[in-house]
């Protein structure tokens, strides 16, 4: 019988030969290595520098291994770190892919066009690059002052470009993280508890017994910390209710799914607090003490029965009584979770709001197993002097009264700032686009080429080639997360933590850091008083020592926690008082501010459009192993996942004579047709009034050897929005799509060959 | 090794982390997922499997390997000794599981339960990485290992098991 405990001690014959046979053996093959080290490298026989990774936003900690021969041979996650307890996601572990992509932005590129009117790259020195940045940065301070240039920035090493920014005195700093994804809901929960849901959310889902997405497909979404506490909490039995209209890998581990029609959800959800006013499932003492309208609350959904909900959303009634009655069981154990991406049809913040409403009802906002109260470490800066006051601001492209619950610059407001638009005076000149995609995460691509093509220079500084290097005027390219210091991550969480990234290589090619960029710029434009140390090292170690740390304790330990400031993990629990940051002092189950400004105080459900015959709603979302059009290029993550797929439910590719694998084009309800082709998959995971693909595909940028063409991009076929008149978020769920089974640009295609 | 299937995502995890341990080359896995999909909508279930070599106590691969490249060591992993592998894909074919693939280098390769981390008493490097804790690793003899306590209490079932091979990949259901 086997006994694995034995295996220790497996001598010559297994790995020991194994290793003996290697020198002869790597001269037959193609060897995809620098070094010819095929077998595994022990542990012990690397050096481990401490990072936290960069390929997504949740930023967990770990180590970089390099092994003798100064190969990055892998990362493994940080123990320590809450964010990962030691195991990164997919994407974490293939980072060492970034850093070795050959395709990626090797020098400096200047834009130049030649006598016949030919634009291309030229390469050239930091230098000469910087120069000519900081040169238009100069004349467009001089021409239109400095409130005419706009940041978009995502990503930590963004940080020093941001401090940079507003040193220069511009407040248009912004990341598509906000109107494009998750600002909904920080508005929604803003407006019912005076705070948001932050980053990483304060979800307990570890201690939770009733866990709802809506729409939130955790486990395609590698959202690292949900996704280990989701499985954490399967194994203690908590009831998980999924809301899609896609079976998602979160509701194929679900016990309740509940196929939803899409852009129904708000109908839903107002029917679940039906359920619980109407049943009294709600936690009496807990309204009383903090909350404000409930009494509003329950004439406005008096009618809002589970039978007026399963007109609009096909739930059954049953269904959605049975379903609330678990999460009042479990209450207040139960998280209605918030999402995350959630810009779909408009009204999103009015949605966010009944999440934020139906967890009040349940009493599960500051409750162990509902929302924990998150603390972080809050670290100085390194001395500056006050920032320039900005004249202007992005607002002030727009009609007084637009945009005034806005809580973060918009970047689809950046955008149509850039516009020139008669009426007003004042719009953006100047982008500089830090680590983003706009061309992939900003809707309505007409608009952004409409903006670039308006703009007097625009700089991006990013690792690799993407779509929008391509609209650059100066490229300056980033060395890699693996190859550099950047600030030190800290971030609200259960108890506070600081993690560091430090380089586990020197950069590739001639690259460099964004802390670097951002200093030399800060030299040419004549801001050095902002950047006041020699380089980040100095600047780091002296925020960690102002709060008892140093860089060398860091070096060594990579992760540090810190104990909690206020022992008030779970705030509410026992009913103590509490004031919220609202205008009442209370959870606004009415929300007076949004009363105030005009807006429904109590959410309402409102029709979407629907697809006209012939066409699918598009659907979109994530996959594991990518972070949004980032990743796709990245080899160890291609070799996962190469391209997207559409999936189409089996009528619906009875109907067009769809066959699984088939490449069509589509076409969206404005004409816009996919540049590439994408394969079908016919699949009952999805519905027969939508289509679904992952976000990211359909690479347009030939430098990028294996993305290139490969899938097709939701993006670019999003070209209608419906913007949030509360927060200014755009919707981007109500495109429709049909299917083109011939190619529709081979007539072209004929006459250019 | 346990999987267990009512956590898995699917996310893949486990692939790369081999790759990087273990210095596969790209294009190649010693580690798969399988997304197996049934029913009509909506009334729709799914099964991901984290899928690797079985380690079979009757292992085809071994039996038909001319050259006895391919052996169980002590412990009952399967395993490749390289240098003398003739790459004569015998075991590729015999292999109800499609486990093992011809290496660019020239011999077979496959997943070894990453016996250089085993040998140290760590689990293999996709046990350690996996995000859903799904896969569970350790020594069916002892009541208290690690796949022991997940296998307890739950059905499982293996892969193919009328190819008789014996393989010690349990899927608990």
């Amino acid at each position: 019988m086997k006994t694995r405990r034995q295996f220790i001690k497996i001598s010559a014959a297994g790995a020991g030969a194994a290793a003996l046979g290697l020198h002869t053996l790597n001269v037959k093959g193609l060897s995809l290595f620098d070094s010819n080290e095929q077998e595994p490298v022990s542990d012990e026989n690397m050096k481990a520098t401490p990072t936290y990774c960069e390929v997504c936003f949740w930023k967990c900690a770990g180590w970089s291994y390099v092994d003798k021969k100064k190969n990055l041979r892998k990362i493994i996650g940080n123990k320590e770190d809450p964010h990962c307890q030691g195991r990164l996601c997919p994407r974490g572990t293939g980072g060492v892919g970034m850093y070795n992509d050959e395709d990626r932005l090797r020098t400096p590129l200047i834009r130049e066009i030649d006598k016949n009117g030919y634009q291309y790259f030229r390469k050239a020195s930091w230098e000469e690059a910087l120069n000519l940045v900081a040169s238009k940065m100069e004349k467009l301070r001089k021409d239109y002052g400095p409130e005419s240039l706009a940041l978009f920035s995502h990503g930590t090493g963004g940080k020093l470009m941001t401090h940079l920014a507003k040193a220069y005195g511009t407040p248009n700093i912004t990341a598509p993280s906000f109107a494009q994804c998750r600002g909904p809901r920080e508005v929604g929960f803003t407006a019912t508890y005076g705070e948001g849901v932050l980053s990483p959310e304060r979800t307990d889902i570890r201690d939770t017994k009733c866990l709802v997405l809506i729409g939130s497909h955790i486990g395609e979404n590698m959202h690292n910390g949900q996704i280990q506490e989701m499985s954490q909490v399967l194994d203690n039995g908590a009831t998980i209710i999924t809301v899609d209209p896609r079976f998602s890998t979160a509701a194929s581990h679900s016990k309740y799914w509940l196929p939803i029609k899409p852009a129904t959800d708000l109908a839903l959800l107002l029917a679940w607090i039906n359920v619980i006013i109407e049943e009294k499932l709600y936690d009496e003492p807990y309204l009383k003490k903090y909350a404000f309208g409930f009494d509003e609350l329950k004439a406005h959904v008096k009618d809002k029965t589970p039978e007026w909900a399963y007109g609009i959303t096909t739930i059954e009634p049953e269904v959605i009584r049975r379903t609330a009655r678990e999460m009042a069981a479990a209450a207040p154990s139960v998280i209605v979770h918030p999402g995350r991406h959630v810009t779909w049809y408009g009204d999103d913040t009015q949605r966010s709001r009944a999440i934020a409403i139906l967890n009040a009802l349940l009493g599960s906002w500051g409750r162990r197993g509902g929302f924990y109260n998150p603390e972080k470490v809050h670290l100085p800066n390194y001395p500056y002097p006050p920032y320039p006051k900005p004249k202007r601001s992005w607002r002030d492209a727009f009609p007084k009264d637009k945009y005034k619950l806005v809580t973060e610059v918009l970047s689809s407001g950046i955008c149509y700032a850039s516009i020139p638009n008669p009426d007003m005076d004042y719009r953006m000149h100047g982008w500089i686009v830090y680590g983003t995609n706009l061309m992939a995460s900003l809707p309505e691509q007409q608009k952004t080429l409409e903006a670039i093509h308006n703009l007097d220079f625009l700089v991006v500084i990013d690792t690799m080639p993407m779509d929008i290097t391509g609209y650059a005027d100066v490229v300056l390219p980033e060395c890699t997360y693996l190859e550099r210091y950047d600030p030190i991550r800290t971030s609200p969480h259960r108890e506070p933590y600081i993690a560091l990234r430090m380089p586990a290589a020197k950069p590739k090619y001639d690259t460099k850091p964004g802390w670097w960029i951002a200093k030399q710029l800060a030299h040419k434009l004549g801001l050095d008083d902002y950047f006041k140390w020699d380089n980040i090292e100095e600047m780091l170690d002296w925020q960690l020592k102002k709060v008892g740390s140093s860089l060398e304790e860091m070096k060594r330990i990579g992760v540090k926690k810190f104990p909690r400031e206020y022992k008030d993990l779970y705030n509410l629990q026992g009913l103590p008082d509490y004031e919220f940051n609202t205008n009442t002092g209370k959870i606004e189950l009415y929300s007076t501010e949004l009363a105030a400004e005009g807006f429904e105080p109590l959410p309402d459900y409102t029709h979407h459009p629907e697809p006209p015959e012939g066409y699918y709603r598009l659907n979109y979302g994530r996959a594991p192993m990518h972070t949004f059009s980032r990743t796709v290029n990245n080899h160890n993550l291609w070799d996962l996942k190469k391209e997207n797929n559409v999936w189409v439910n089996p009528k619906v590719a009875d109907l067009w004579e769809l066959k699984n694998g088939q490449e069509v084009w589509l076409k969206n309800q404005d004409g816009i047709i996919s540049s590439f082709p994408v394969k079908v998959r016919v699949t009952e995971r999805i519905r027969w009034d939508s289509v679904y693909m992952v976000h990211g595909f359909g690479q347009t940028d030939t430098k990028l050897t294996r993305a290139f063409g490969h899938g097709a991009s939701d993006s670019e076929l999003v070209s209608k929005i419906y913007e949030d008149p509360v927060m200014g978020g755009t919707g981007m769920r109500s495109n429709f799509v049909t299917f083109l089974k011939e190619n529709p640009r081979k007539n072209r295609e004929e006459v250019k060959a | 090794m346990a999987i267990d299937t009512k956590k898995c995502v699917g996310c893949s995890d486990c692939v790369v982390a081999c790759q990087t341990e273990n210095n596969v080359p790209h294009g190649y896995c010693r580690d798969w997922i399988v997304e197996n999909v049934s029913g009509t909508y909506p009334v729709v279930e799914m099964e991901f499997r984290s899928e690797r070599c079985n380690h079979c106590d009757n292992a085809p691969c071994v039996r038909c390997c001319p050259t006895g490249a391919s052996h169980i060591a002590e412990g009952g992993i399967v395993l490749v000794t390289h240098d003398e592998c003739i790459g004569c894909g015998a075991c590729i074919e015999s292999c109800p599981y499609d486990a093992r693939y011809p290496h660019p280098d020239g011999y077979v390769d496959k997943c070894t339960f990453c016996i250089h981390r085993v040998e140290k008493g760590q689990n293999p490097a996709c046990v350690d990485v996996c995000p859903t804790h799904c896969l569970h690793f350790g020594d069916l003899e002892d009541p208290n290992s690690d796949v022991s306590l997940a296998m307890k209490d739950r059905k499982w079932r293996v892969l193919a098991p009328e190819a008789g091979t014996k393989p010690q990949l349990y899927f608990l259901m």
